[in-house]
């Protein structure tokens, strides 16, 4: 799965997504418009310099004003191969930033300098990400710290990962190999060392790669543990004689009346902002009595209540990702620096020196607390 | 060249008793002149000293990059290399350059002027210049910053040590120069005209700097206001971009662009104005399509205004925001076209001299068009998601900004360097580093496209092993490059010293900046001039003996 260099100097990133032919096809398009401008106008200067050099010294050229005429077709007809750009640039962002329905969703964590990925069956993975190929996988992605950017070249996609809310990727890999990851948004020291690889694989290896690995607690489950157990939100939010809170059931993506008045979709986003800002989105019908959980829930814990939420409505694709076992007893022990790094920001993996294994799995007891206040300085 | 002083003979006006550089040789005379072409030459040293830092920092790079792993510098030192380069080149480099050099020195005297409306206010701008400038050396060299020139939050304002504030009210006071230099040139172009210099018969230069100075006084006000949030929130910790504590880090995105997009403006529109100058000089006749240039640069200073949302397509901004703004920067695109087109016909049926500005106006025209078309590709949706944040928009950049912009600042130095100095430099040398200028530039950046379409995310100190031979590629033709940037400040500095004495008018042009001295007396001229032909006017109307001078020639040859 080493990926091959086939020239002695590159010219051209690898096609492993969808996306990567309409992107090229725009990219060749545009290079042929630069080159036959380029060429056109280098061309014609150097024929009148040649042919118009200074016969002799302070001499004077001929008197030409301009031409209406002229200008009119030089700015149409830029202006109207712009709009060709303009427009299949537009058809193809819409497809790289609209996911489609049918998608595998894995959560992506950023901090700084990993990647930590979470899929729906429960597998961890830190600076590598399994997919299988021809799968349409969508990225629910967010930061604990600073701003980061998800980039794979050879999907020929990228997108910011924002501190405080979540951005969506969406990809389908169309050929089995070892792909680059990058950071591409500047987040300090280490940022050229934050990347990792992407493993695309035939659904066969996948499967199996799946079930030989440590799959801990899915995010459903850890969010419902949250929920019930660790942050007892099922104490308002359960139904029954005692709930307080607004129900929780059913709820994902559908419309929600505020007591301001405003309708909202109950999105990601809403889930996320009910549990840190209650106050700022009061449910019609609901006293304002809820008190944040800003500073006591971690990202990953955030993602995973988020799933739980989602998975009562029936909504999100998160637990339909192959044949996976769920059971957190798979474990091989072959993990070993999935589980000890998350909490130390000393041990920063670097590409140099890590390993190949595939088993990235963290300790599904020990929920990480990631959040490392330390780094932020006052 | 050389038999110029020979041909121009009498062309040659009687020195005034004192020029503008003889009247006063004290320290004082020149730290308190009001002299505007005093002050442009204040400008020249310390612009050209930030320039050489900036360049410096520059090559620290370009060695650091030449192998995989970040073993030159450590990572740490990479990125404050890479984040002091950026600052110094754009706020104390790029955006002062022409305007405050060029633009300082030749205004007043192109439209028949005495001086500067505010000749105050104009060293008042040098001063706010040198603090700014100052304070951030002084953060340099007390640690530096690492947070690219961007100041991205909240990065720059809850994660990085460096002196994040110091460097931020460093670019915060030197935004005064900058607004106070656009004021200046506003009132001046409106007010000090000399009789009969209608506003169509202003040098197409004079346009461009109109127009750069709206930008100044509308866009600069806004970097400083975000500078103060970002102050307010790094030290009274009030939630404007952290989001930790309330705030939106896409909102600083929004605010820096807003005035950093347009800013990009500021450093290519008086490079615009000066190849203006060169392409219809250097052909000896009328620019083609004159109110189409003029009027394109306010165009663009319009439009600059609009279009700051392209630098944002992967931070999660509405798609159809999104939409907008690649719309909006197609529009952008075509009036700078426009002038380019009109630049090539201006050739057709001239009398073309291949003097050294010329040479340099060619590049610059040859850079431009790469620089401007891989603007196309990156304000193209689609594509941008691919290659921003990569080489491809460095090498875009720079071909805008170097291949541009400081083409023309070059080119412009040489041609206005006989005005400035009363001297002439080397047409040997000059010609010489032109060429090695253009090469060493097209070598380090053009392999910079093929790296970011590889996809090499920019701001990396190490990288892998894939793109190393590109990479060795840019830093050779880095070498060739500072080369060709250091020969200008060997002839150019021989040049004040033992350089041939300068004539009034060494190409015979009739520009208003050539019918003074060289160099100018203080007042520019002995009596104000009364214009009566249009601009670029090579025929009868202009004024000018050719025909006589023509003789002269021959008689020589």
């Amino acid at each position: 799965m080493q990926q091959e260099t086939t020239s002695w100097v590159p010219l051209f990133p690898e096609q492993a997504s969808t996306f990567a032919w309409e992107v090229d096809v725009l990219y060749f398009y545009l290079i042929a418009i630069s080159v036959f401008f380029t060429v056109g106008i280098v061309a014609v200067i150097f024929f009148f310099f040649v042919k118009y050099r200074e016969k002799e010294k302070f001499a004077t050229g001929e008197e030409i004003h301009g031409s209406i005429a002229l200008e009119t077709v030089w700015s149409i007809i830029p202006f109207v191969i712009s709009m060709t750009i303009f427009l299949g640039g537009a058809i193809i962002y819409f497809n790289q930033y609209r996911p489609p329905a049918d998608t595998t969703e894995i959560y992506v964590v950023g901090k700084q300098w990993m990647w930590k990925m979470q899929h729906g069956t429960g597998q961890r993975e830190i600076n590598e990400l399994h997919v299988p190929v021809g799968r349409k996988i969508k990225l629910t992605m967010t930061t604990e710290d600073t701003l980061h950017d998800f980039y794979v070249p050879a999907f020929r996609t990228k997108m910011d990962v924002v501190p405080g809310r979540y951005t969506t990727l969406w990809f389908e890999p169309t050929k089995p190999g070892k792909y680059h990851l990058f950071c591409a948004e500047y987040c300090g020291l280490n940022h050229s060392g934050m990347g990792g690889y992407i493993y695309v694989m035939e659904q066969r290896d996948f499967d199996n790669w799946l079930s030989g690995t440590e799959s801990g607690q899915t995010p459903v489950q850890a969010g419902q543990d949250l929920f019930q157990n660790k942050l007892g939100c099922a104490s308002c939010h359960a139904a029954g004689q005692n709930q307080r809170g607004a129900p929780i059931e059913g709820i994902y993506g559908e419309e929600i009346k505020l007591t301001n008045g405003q309708t909202v979709i109950a999105d990601d986003e809403y889930i996320r902002n009910s549990i840190l800002n209650p106050q700022s989105q009061i449910v019609e019908g609901y006293q304002p009595i809820m008190p944040t959980f800003k500073g006591q829930v971690t990202e990953e814990q955030l993602v995973s209540l988020v799933a739980y939420i989602k998975s009562l409505s029936g909504a999100g694709g998160s637990s339909q990702t192959g044949s996976g076992s769920t059971s957190g007893g798979a474990a091989t022990g072959g993990g070993t620096s999935g589980g000890s790094d998350a909490n130390s920001s000393g041990l920063i993996p670097r590409r140099a020196n890590r390993g190949d294994t595939n088993s990235m799995g963290s300790n599904p007891n020990a929920p990480p607390p990631m959040s490392e206040p330390s780094n932020r300085q006052p | 060249m050389q038999n110029v002083e020979a041909i121009n003979v009498e062309n040659i006006k009687e020195e005034p008793r004192v020029s503008y550089l003889t009247n006063g040789f004290t320290l004082k005379s020149w730290l308190l002149t009001k002299d505007h072409k005093r002050i442009a030459i204040l400008y020249l040293i310390t612009v050209s000293a930030f320039f050489a830092l900036g360049g410096t920092y520059a090559s620290l790079i370009r060695l650091e990059l030449l192998t995989p792993a970040s073993d030159l510098l450590q990572t740490q030192t990479y990125n404050k290399v890479f984040t002091q380069h950026g600052i110094i080149m754009v706020f104390f480099f790029l955006i002062p350059s022409i305007p405050a050099i060029l633009g300082n020195f030749l205004i007043p005297i192109m439209i028949g002027a005495k001086d500067l409306a505010f000749p105050k206010i104009n060293l008042l701008s040098w001063y706010f210049y040198m603090a700014g400038g100052g304070l951030t050396l002084f953060a340099l060299l007390r640690g530096g910053v690492d947070t690219g020139w961007t100041f991205y939050t909240p990065y720059s304002t809850t994660f990085s040590n460096g002196y994040v504030m110091a460097v931020g009210l460093g670019i915060f006071i030197n935004g005064f120069s900058s607004i106070l230099t656009g004021l200046n040139f506003i009132v001046t172009v409106h007010t000090m005209r000399a009789p009969g210099m209608t506003w169509f018969r202003l040098p197409l230069f004079v346009w461009a700097h109109y127009a750069t100075s709206l930008v100044m006084i509308l866009g600069t006000p806004v970097i400083a206001i975000t500078i103060l949030l970002l102050a307010l929130e790094r030290l009274a910790r009030i939630g404007i971009f952290d989001p930790a504590i309330g705030g939106d880090p896409i909102l600083f995105q929004h605010l820096f662009w807003f005035y950093s997009h347009p800013a990009v403006y500021i450093m290519i529109l008086p490079g615009m104005g000066v190849i203006s100058e060169l392409i219809s000089n250097f052909s000896r006749k009328k620019i083609f399509g004159y109110e189409f240039i003029a009027f394109s640069s306010i165009a663009i200073a319009v439009f600059g205004f609009l279009v700051w949302g392209h630098h944002m397509f992967v931070s999660g901004q509405s798609i159809y925001a999104g939409l907008v703004f690649s719309f909006l920067t197609m529009v952008v695109a075509i009036p700078s076209a426009i002038k380019v087109f009109n630049w090539a016909a201006t050739l057709y049926k001239g009398q073309i001299s291949y003097d050294t500005p010329m040479l340099y106006a060619l590049f610059f025209i040859g850079l431009f068009l790469i620089g401007g078309l891989t603007g196309l590709f990156l304000g193209s949706m689609g594509l941008t998601v691919h290659l921003t944040d990569t080489y491809f928009i460095v090498a875009h950049f720079h071909y805008v900004m170097v291949g541009g912009q400081v083409l023309a600042y070059l080119g412009g130095l040489h041609y206005w360097w006989s005005k400035i100095t009363g001297k002439m430099y080397s047409e040997f040398w000059s010609k010489i580093a032109s060429i090695i200028i253009f090469v060493g530039f097209n070598l380090t950046f053009f392999p910079q496209f093929i790296l970011g379409y590889l996809g090499m995310p920019r701001r990396y100190a190490s990288y892998p092993d894939e793109f190393q031979v590109l990479n060795i590629f840019s830093t050779a033709g880095a070498s060739i490059l500072a080369i060709g940037l250091i020969i200008p400040l060997i002839y150019l500095t021989y040049s004040i010293f033992f350089g041939a004495k300068a004539p009034a008018n060494p190409w015979m042009l009739p520009g208003l900046e050539w019918r003074t001295a060289s160099p100018p007396p203080t007042e520019n001229f002995e009596e104000t001039p009364i214009v009566t032909w249009e601009a670029y006017e090579f025929g009868e109307e202009s004024g000018l003996d050719l025909e006589d001078a023509r003789n002269r020639n021959k008689v020589l040859v």
